[in-house]
């Protein structure tokens, strides 16, 4: 599980830049099985557009459900990353600069739902947020809130799934930035929360961007968690993956224009933001 | 969905190892009534239980064979087999969704309507809430599940809420009649529109309220043998099996009517 934490993409600077110079001769061993592996991954993508209805493409864009499902898959992602900002930098810097007991146990704990089936995690929930689980129950009763089946309930769902991507960027970040700069601010007088906000947080953006941004697109593509939990309702819980799914029961050509969607605007995030923030740096 | 597409690999899976299976025991001869091998169903999420049962008891009338089954929406299933899933035997929650196969040239000869399944509403056991019937769930605070309108079992709940003249507000259209049961059984929601077989099924889990406009939304079940059925006669059999009195006693005790 340590393994996450080192694993992170921000550990790229320590490493030697000579590498992409030596590449030029590259084993055939590695070359063909590299390619292989690209194209195993690219593969679908492209059998997603060779099979898409160009010709009625700008109908089923316009039908009302679309933009429907693909507003709410919007809004609940960005909710859900702001959730894990909120929630997931200040647990990604315990984990990277306070030693306390247990701290690998707590590290395996914040990355289990990497490697959960997205549908334990939605079980998992209802047990917790349902109308009868450990604490819904008592919202239910003392406040009369109930989570599955609203928005909130498809926030929830998302950023369960979402926040380990956040928190293992922002941890490796913060292990690879340069803490100098930290104890410099403290000997200036600068207190442990400004140290944080004025000067660790700025050194970590590229790593915080990178996590943001994983996270929000593995809350887009959230689908087992948000149908088991928060169900499947137009306009209130029916996010894209879900009208995917749904779409495929009755016309497969409309599962393939919302995949489009889906993955146009993935793509398009990733590399744009990825690009920007990470290369950069 | 993953639990969906893993059953999938592991049904193709399974017939890979059977279709090299098939090539040595084909050869020992087709003794015992020329049924060998594996028979792939893909059959509705509500024939589950029934199917389950069937398929151990085909096994057994059939020695030598394997029946391995691909349960989930009706359409699903469709999709996946208009779109090339091997299988031998597609059984279905509704003509509309067979109909979808058979023009596509997927069925071999025409499908039979096997057995017939009508809605009750599922509610906790014990029925806290007194639903009495279709109008009861339109009651101000009471969280109802329906199954989408592109599934069997949401278009016969259209159907009866459209004949009682009731218009509810769900909290949430499930991809199949398992789903809606499930949100019941976990205390999600207080009723679901589901088969009287999956309430059933469900045992003492739910109650299952009876009401009169179900009899105007029926589900007629067709089962076909498909056209690149691998393996044809095993599929053939397995077909005339669920017709067969052993097969209908299964299905009558799991609360199906006959056809």
């Amino acid at each position: 599980m340590t393994v996450a934490g080192t694993g992170s993409p921000t550990g790229r600077e320590r490493r030697p830049l000579g590498v992409r110079g030596r590449a030029g001769g590259v084993p055939v061993a590695l070359l063909l099985p590299a390619v292989l592996g690209l194209v195993f991954l690219v593969l679908p993508l492209v059998g997603l557009l060779a099979r898409t209805p160009w010709s009625t493409l700008p109908q089923r864009l316009a039908e009302p459900g679309v933009l429907t499902a693909l507003r709410l898959s919007l809004l609940t992602a960005t909710l859900a990353t702001l959730l894990c900002l909120m929630l997931g930098v200040p647990l990604a810097w315990l984990l990277a600069r306070v030693e306390f007991p247990g701290r690998r146990l707590v590290r395996a704990l914040v990355t289990v739902p990497l490697v959960l089936p997205p549908v334990v995690g939605g079980v998992a929930l209802l047990l917790v947020f349902g109308r009868r689980g450990l604490l819904g129950g008592w919202l239910d009763s003392t406040f009369g809130i109930t989570l599955p089946f609203t928005t909130t309930g498809v926030v929830l769902a998302e950023a369960f799934v979402a926040m380990p991507f956040l928190v293992i960027a922002v941890e490796g970040a913060l292990r690879g930035a340069d803490r100098r700069y930290e104890e410099a601010a403290a000997t200036l007088g600068a207190g442990r929360w400004t140290t944080f906000t004025h000067v660790t947080v700025p050194l970590v953006a590229p790593g915080l961007a990178a996590g943001a941004v994983l996270c929000w697109a593995r809350a887009l593509g959230e689908f087992g968690a948000t149908i088991t939990f928060a169900g499947n309702y137009p306009g209130r819980t029916q996010t894209m993956p879900l009208a995917v799914y749904l779409a495929l029961e009755t016309d497969l050509q409309s599962a393939v224009v919302l995949s489009l969607i889906l993955l146009v605007v993935s793509v398009a995030i990733l590399a744009g933001l990825r690009d920007r923030w990470i290369t950069a740096s | 969905m993953r639990a969906r597409v893993v059953r999938t690999v592991a049904v193709a899976a399974t017939l890979a190892l059977a279709a090299c299976g098939d090539g040595g025991s084909t050869g020992a001869g087709g003794s015992a009534g020329g049924v060998t091998g594996t028979v792939t169903v893909f059959a509705a999420a509500s024939l589950t239980e029934s199917f389950t049962r069937i398929g151990r008891d085909f096994e057994a009338a059939n020695p030598g064979t394997a029946v391995v089954f691909n349960f989930a929406g009706s359409s699903a299933l469709a999709t996946q087999i208009t779109e090339g899933a091997p299988a031998d035997v597609f059984a279905s929650a509704s003509p509309r969704t067979m109909a979808t196969v058979g023009e596509a040239g997927g069925t071999d000869g025409e499908p039979t309507v096997f057995v017939r399944n009508q809605l009750v509403v599922a509610v906790a056991p014990g029925n806290p809430e007194g639903v009495r019937g279709l109008a009861d769930l339109t009651r101000p605070g009471l969280k109802v599940a329906l199954c989408a309108e592109q599934v069997p079992c949401g278009a016969a709940a259209r159907t009866a809420l459209d004949t009682a003249r009731v218009t509810l507000t769900p909290v949430t259209l499930e991809q199949d009649v398992k789903g809606a049961l499930s949100k019941v059984r976990l205390g999600e929601v207080d009723a679901a529109l589901v088969y009287r077989t999956d309430a059933r099924a469900a045992g003492a889990d739910v109650t299952a309220v009876e009401f009169p406009e179900s009899a105007r939304a029926v589900n007629d079940y067709p089962i076909a043998v498909l056209a690149d059925a691998p393996n044809p006669a095993g599929a053939r059999a397995f077909v005339a099996y669920v017709q067969s009195a052993p097969g209908q006693a299964v299905l009558t005790e799991a609360g199906f009517q006959a056809p």
